[in-house]
């Protein structure tokens, strides 16, 4: 569980000290007028959207992290076999990295009110995202292949199980991209994207940070 | 005012409750006194704090209640008081906690001097193995689990042939010298407890846990499991006799070693043929039972229920009750076997002889009694089939309306309640959810579906 | 310690806010079906989480009735005892009580008390509801399924939970891990609404410091949630793929019943450990808001500001964090490394201390105030005294010896039935009686109340209190049956069957409540916009029941925290939050008048008379 464990402490660390920092040094009871508070009032200067994408960040945060603290304490059992990583997962990190570039360029398009380049962005980092969830999958097809099978060790099991969570949660993010890219195809103006591609880069900044994480874990258990 | 007084009547009833009433800690029979002082210190502390917190909340309730126009007191905090009543808890903590980690810390240091053994539960029974001569358990291993070898015991490792198997609920500990318990389970989580001694811990598959005591006196003490393990769980009971060390060898050596149990030769059925001419009588030549005479069907029974059913008459922990009319008259035919190797020929035979199965005789509701067999299913399968490794006799195609006397047996304490048949006592327990005649016939009746 | 500024000139009016975006729902289908309102999903929530909590109670009822009669009821055998008992277990934790007090109270209370019109993602919000109740049917079905529900005990603990011997092995065991694991996702959508909206729509002047302790109580409770239920999330995936796909994350080699099963190596303490990361934070994930609640309770009735806000809101916090470094005090005798035994009993007893805080500033808060007798404050005393003797109780078992004795008895039982049921059931109907009035406009009848405290209070102390005993004796938790032992007297059968009546008692009064619930929500006395003649956002509303976008107009400015109760030189005995400076001396007509400057004003809402004494 340490993993997990330091992963929330970090969080509830930050958590506390943002809300400390709000109560520390405060009366209360003393009455005070509205309009002295009126910026400084504890909101975040951000669009509550990019809140919320945050505060699911850390959610699904502690979800792989829980997972990466489970295959670890797994990983002691005796029964634990070395795991062959396909080669294809190599290739998929790349192309989600380049996945991660376009969306990133996307975003500068996006704040310059480019929307030629916007929409093209959006189509290479879709494209790009599809083909590694595909490339996933031919990399289960190897592993299915080879005869690893799920439920033969739980080396394999985990992969499968890592690679599926990763998955899902890179298909949520495209269900929001699907959304975006029809507006921006049906032509609507930049303005009224930039925010979905703007949390749609952070997301995908994040899943290629949580793919890199897994993809090291994997191979670093793999010799 | 009804409020102020209920709250002090209660905080007075609760204190006198725990001085008055006669439900508390069993008399302990182990070296673990230290847990029941920081029980008692844990009890002062909290008690003072249950007690002072409450019955001021009590008087504030009485003494602020509403009073028109009056104002409360306006205090948004007082840090001293806070401080002061934060330093208060933490000696309290303390208080309770410093001697708690020191009994936690000699709960888990076992004395070099302690005496190993094995507690090996399943599906629902506990069994115990003691290192022979070499004072080492052999290794084990699922894999090696079988209805020959219930223990797992590795069949290779030399340090295991003179383990001692104690193929039974009842454990005997000598008194007053350390033993550790080397907890192990073949299916799921179990727990071995005695409440008297204080100390417990579960068992998991794929590990081997331990605790550790010292007897302190003697006696019978009942075990169990306190880890829900299926549906039988409430059944899972053992007994515990704590005697002098020369009671506990003689106890000890009565027990098979794990050599010789396997070395044990299989029964000879032609042997067998000419003792069960006895039988023949009532049980009839196939075996196949005689309703008028009281004879249950045998053919078909497994042979691990006919030998230990045999040794129970044998041994007088079945057909002694003075209730137990068919049971009684059975006692003396299985005397007639004089020892384990004729009773081993006789279930051999048995085993020879055509099993058809035995006519249907009880009328019931075979509808409603599928619900209550779920529970039967556990032990004795899904289809009455009998399963070995619970200790449970296949039931399909068997006489029924034997099986309906010895539910009612079990129900009556006709049956189960010798201290030498713990299996027979489990099923005490599950006759027992059979409410009444209707039920066990029905249920019966279910069981006569399963062809 | 009084430092009130009294300046005129200090009087800013409310800004004129933009109206924002809402849904406005036209049909009825729209307005209370597929509602977006977060006040309409509350009551889904709430009505869905008691409906399913009634079955849980039925159930608690049967168990109840084996336990004090063994053997007098055909209908309870020990297979579907453990279902029962499972079941009962599951429903009343997960769906009835974190559902209630997050999705039904969280998402009342958020909004209307941190000034805000909706939460932020309202339709998010409403998607949640229908996820939850997915679940909920999902976990009903279980029920028809073969086999019947899974009966391996809340904690589902493996090998058992999958294996034959259990009840509802094959179908129950995946339907419950389907069904928690749509739960969480439905959680997870609410979560981050109620979470969000703390953070981001807090009208002006509502500094996190002037939230009420109900806002922070359920605030903390989510960010525990958001980060504990992915524990359970994982070993839910993880023992389903066990169950389905035959793994081994959880399940070692074994023979079940003489069956070799093709499992090897997992580990049954790994799930052990994911299911009280979560488990723990769990048990704070109901008392937080349970906390937070009962703190803005007394603090109205008792017509006191909440004694030490800082150090609650502080208390919150610390419980809210040491809570997920606490778990293993649920393994002390599960087999982990002995050692993590001081580790784990040190921080437990830590967390009292904060705890214990709490308690002390509630009844000091009764100190020196002038406490009216009402039936919210009546319940918010119940749970004070009932939470004291469970929270003690809960400083034998996270003391690591002391547990070794007590753990897997009956002690557990009574114990997490004082601190984790009873307390927090004591808290909601204290809010349901304290809130109704805002939901539906009128009162809750005081007489039936009144009745359904005391019986309510006083049975659930004669069940659990005793029970404890049961405990000491060795009497084993999830038994079936006691049957002969040598030990246990026949005397604890009387007591078994004195608590099962007790029990019945209890269960059945709360037909009274439901009674109550609906008789007065036809014909209840109106209400008023603020009965209680309390100080927060939501009592200030200008309709009552408040409509969607809560606060008409223009959003209320706040000017104070929420607990300005017999402030010395003020008109009345409360200011409410958003009343400016220097009008406290018009009290409450000014405060709506300043609040909502376009609203109709109430009719004879001036100054209402104080309800019950």
């Amino acid at each position: 569980m340490t993993y997990a464990l330091i992963f929330l402490s970090g969080l509830m660390a930050i958590v506390m000290w943002w809300l400390v920092r709000q109560t520390v040094n405060v009366k209360p009871w003393t009455e005070q007028r509205s309009v002295e508070i009126m910026q400084g009032d504890g909101g975040l200067s951000l669009p509550s959207v990019k809140v919320g994408l945050g505060v699911f960040l850390a959610v699904a945060t502690s979800l792989f992290a829980l997972l990466i603290s489970a295959y670890h304490m797994r990983m002691m059992g005796e029964d634990w076999t070395k795991l062959p990583v396909p080669r294809v997962l190599w290739l998929n990190s790349a192309v989600l990295i380049l996945a991660s570039v376009a969306m990133q360029r996307t975003r500068a398009a996006a704040r310059q009110g480019q929307l030629e380049r916007v929409k093209s962005g959006l189509i290479a980092s879709g494209v790009l995202s599809f083909s590694f969830l595909a490339g996933q999958l031919w990399a289960w097809q190897q592993m299915d292949a080879a005869g690893y099978f799920v439920a033969a060790n739980p080396a394999y099991a985990f992969f499968y199980l890592l690679t599926a969570v990763h998955g899902l949660h890179l298909l949520g993010g495209l269900w929001v991209w699907c959304k975006t890219t029809a507006k921006v195809l049906r032509g609507v103006e930049v303005g009224k994207v930039r925010l979905s591609v703007e949390l749609c880069t952070v997301y995908w900044h994040y899943l290629l940070v949580v793919w890199l994480v897994l993809f090291a874990v994997l191979l670093h258990t793999h010799t | 005012m009804a409020l102020a007084i209920v709250l002090v009547l209660l905080v007075v009833g609760s204190v006198l409750f725990h001085y008055l009433s006669p439900w508390y800690f069993t008399p302990i029979a182990s070296n673990w006194d230290s847990i029941d002082e920081t029980v008692t210190i844990t009890f002062w502390v909290t008690g003072f704090v249950f007690v002072v917190v409450n019955l001021f909340m009590a008087y504030c309730v009485l003494r602020y209640r509403y009073r028109k126009g009056k104002l409360a007191h306006y205090e948004p905090e007082n840090k001293k008081l806070e401080l002061a009543l934060i330093l208060a808890t933490t000696v309290g903590v303390v208080a309770m906690l410093a001697p708690g980690l020191f009994a936690w810390a000699k709960f888990i240091e076992v004395p070099k001097d302690a005496t190993v053994f094995e507690v090996v539960a399943r599906q629902w029974n506990f069994n115990y193995r003691f290192p022979g001569k070499d004072g080492v358990l052999g290794t084990v291993d699922a894999k090696y689990v079988s209805d020959e070898n219930p223990f797992g015991i590795n069949p290779d490792d030399p340090s295991g042939q003179d383990d001692v198997l104690i193929a039974s609920p009842e454990l005997h500990l000598p008194l007053g010298k350390p033993v550790k318990l080397e907890l192990r389970s073949i299916d799921v989580l179990h727990d071995f407890t005695v409440p008297q001694f204080r100390a417990k811990m579960n068992m998991v598959p794929g590990l081997v846990t331990y605790v550790w005591f010292r007897p302190t006196r003697t006696g019978t003490f009942d075990s169990f499991c306190e880890q829900l393990c299926g549906i039988a769980h409430f059944a899972m009971r053992g007994k515990v006799a704590v005697e002098e060390e020369s009671a506990f060898q003689a106890w000890l050596s009565s027990y098979p070693t794990y050599a010789q149990s396997k070395a044990r030769v299989a029964g000879d059925a032609a042997a067998g043929k000419a003792l069960f001419a006895v039988c023949t009588a009532c049980q009839g030549a196939q075996a196949e039972g005689n309703p008028s005479l009281n004879a249950p069907k045998l053919s078909g029974q497994a042979p691990w229920y006919l030998k230990r059913q045999l040794k129970n008459f044998k041994d007088g922990a079945r057909g002694t009750h003075e209730k137990d009319v068919f049971g009684k008259m059975m006692a003396p035919m299985a005397a007639t076997l004089t020892d384990e190797a004729a009773i081993d020929n006789v279930v051999a035979y048995i085993r020879t002889l055509p099993d058809n199965p035995a006519p249907t005789t009880v009328n019931g509701n075979a509808k409603n009694g599928q619900d209550p067999y779920v529970t039967c299913a556990a032990c004795h399968g899904a289809g009455g089939q009998g399963i070995q490794a619970t200790n449970a006799p296949r039931l399909k195609g068997m006489s029924d309306w034997y099986m309906v006397t010895q539910l009612k047996n079990f129900q009556h304490g006709v049956r189960g309640t010798n201290p030498h048949d713990p299996y027979g006592r489990q099923m005490t327990s599950m006759a027992a959810i059979l409410v009444d005649d209707q039920a066990t016939s029905d249920l019966v009746a279910y069981i006569d579906t399963l062809r | 310690m009084t430092s009130i500024t009294h300046d005129e000139s200090a009087y800013v009016p409310p800004a004129e806010v933009e109206e924002p975006e809402l849904y406005h729902p036209k049909s009825f289908v729209g307005k209370y079906i597929w509602s977006q309102d977060a006040k309409v999903i509350a009551v889904q929530y709430a009505i869905t989480a008691i409906g399913v909590g009634l079955v849980a109670l039925v159930l608690s009822g049967i168990m109840r009735l084996q336990l004090g009669f063994p053997h007098a009821f055909s209908f309870i055998n020990p297979s579907n005892y453990l279902q029962f008992v499972t079941m009962h277990g599951m429903i009343m934790v997960i769906y009835l009580l974190t559902a209630l007090f997050l999705g039904g109270f969280g998402n009342y209370l958020i909004p209307l008390m941190v000034g805000a019109r909706d939460m932020v993602f309202p339709y998010v919000n409403m998607v949640s509801y229908w996820v939850y109740l997915f679940a909920v049917l999902l976990l009903m079905a279980s029920f028809f399924v073969p086999g019947g529900p899974t009966g391996s005990g809340w904690t589902l603990y493996p090998p058992q939970a999958i294996l034959p011997g259990t009840p509802g092995a094959n179908w129950g065991i995946v339907l419950m891990l389907v069904s928690l694991a749509f739960f969480i996702i439905g959680f997870t959508m609410g979560g981050l609404n109620y979470v969000v909206t703390v953070l981001q729509a807090r009208t002006r002047g509502m500094t996190m410091m002037r939230l009420p302790l109900t806002v922070w109580g359920i605030f903390m409770a989510t960010i525990l949630a958001l980060l504990a239920f992915p524990a359970l999330f994982v070993s839910a995936i993880m023992m389903t793929l066990d169950q389905t796909l035959g793994t081994s994350f959880f399940m070692p080699a074994l023979v079940s019943q003489g069956q070799h099963l093709n499992y090897n190596g997992g580990s049954p303490i790994l799930f052990q450990h994911l299911f009280w990361f979560f488990g723990h934070p769990e048990v704070y994930i109901v008392a937080l808001p349970a906390f937070g609640i009962v703190s803005d309770l007394i603090a109205v009735h008792a017509r006191k500001n909440i004694f030490g806000y800082r150090m609650m809101v502080w208390a919150i916090l610390a419980i809210g964090g040491l809570s997920f470094v606490v778990w293993a005090h649920h393994m002390y005798v599960s087999g982990m490394n002995p050692y993590f035994g001081f580790f784990f009993a040190t921080t437990t007893l830590i967390i009292a201390i904060p705890t214990a805080l709490k308690v002390y500033n509630w009844v000091l808060t009764l100190w020196r105030g002038n406490i009216h007798l009402t039936v919210p404050m009546l319940f918010a005393i119940g749970f004070v005294f009932t939470f004291i003797n469970g929270g003690l109780t809960g400083l034998f078992l996270g003391n690591v010896p002391v547990d070794i004795p007590l753990s897997g008895t009956m002690f557990v039982v009574a114990h997490f039935h004082m601190v984790m049921a009873v307390s927090p059931v004591l808290v909601v109907f204290g809010a349901i009686y304290h809130w109704y009035p805002k939901i539906t406009g009128r009162m809750l009848n005081d007489t039936l109340g009144k009745f359904h405290f005391w019986v309510t209070f006083l049975g659930t102390y004669a069940i659990y209190y005793p029970m404890h005993y049961l405990g000491f004796l060795g009497v084993p938790r999830r038994y079936y049956a006691m049957g002969t032992t040598v030990f246990v007297p026949e005397s604890a059968q009387s007591l078994n069957e004195a608590i099962t009546i007790a029990a019945l008692i209890v269960g059945a009064i709360q037909v009274v409540f439901l009674y109550n619930l609906i008789w007065s929500y036809f014909k209840g006395k109106p209400a008023g916009p603020n009965p209680w003649r309390a100080t927060t956002l939501e009592w200030q509303t200008p309709h009552t029941p408040p409509k969607h976008g809560n606060f008409g107009a223009t959003l209320p400015a706040v000017y104070r925290w929420a607990y300005d109760y017999s402030v010395p030189g003020a008109a009345e005995d409360f200011i409410p939050q958003n009343q400016p400076p220097g009008k406290k001396a018009k009290g409450l007509e000014q405060a709506l008048d300043a609040s909502d400057l376009g609203a109709q004003k109430l009719d004879g809402a001036g100054t209402p008379k104080p309800i019950g004494s």
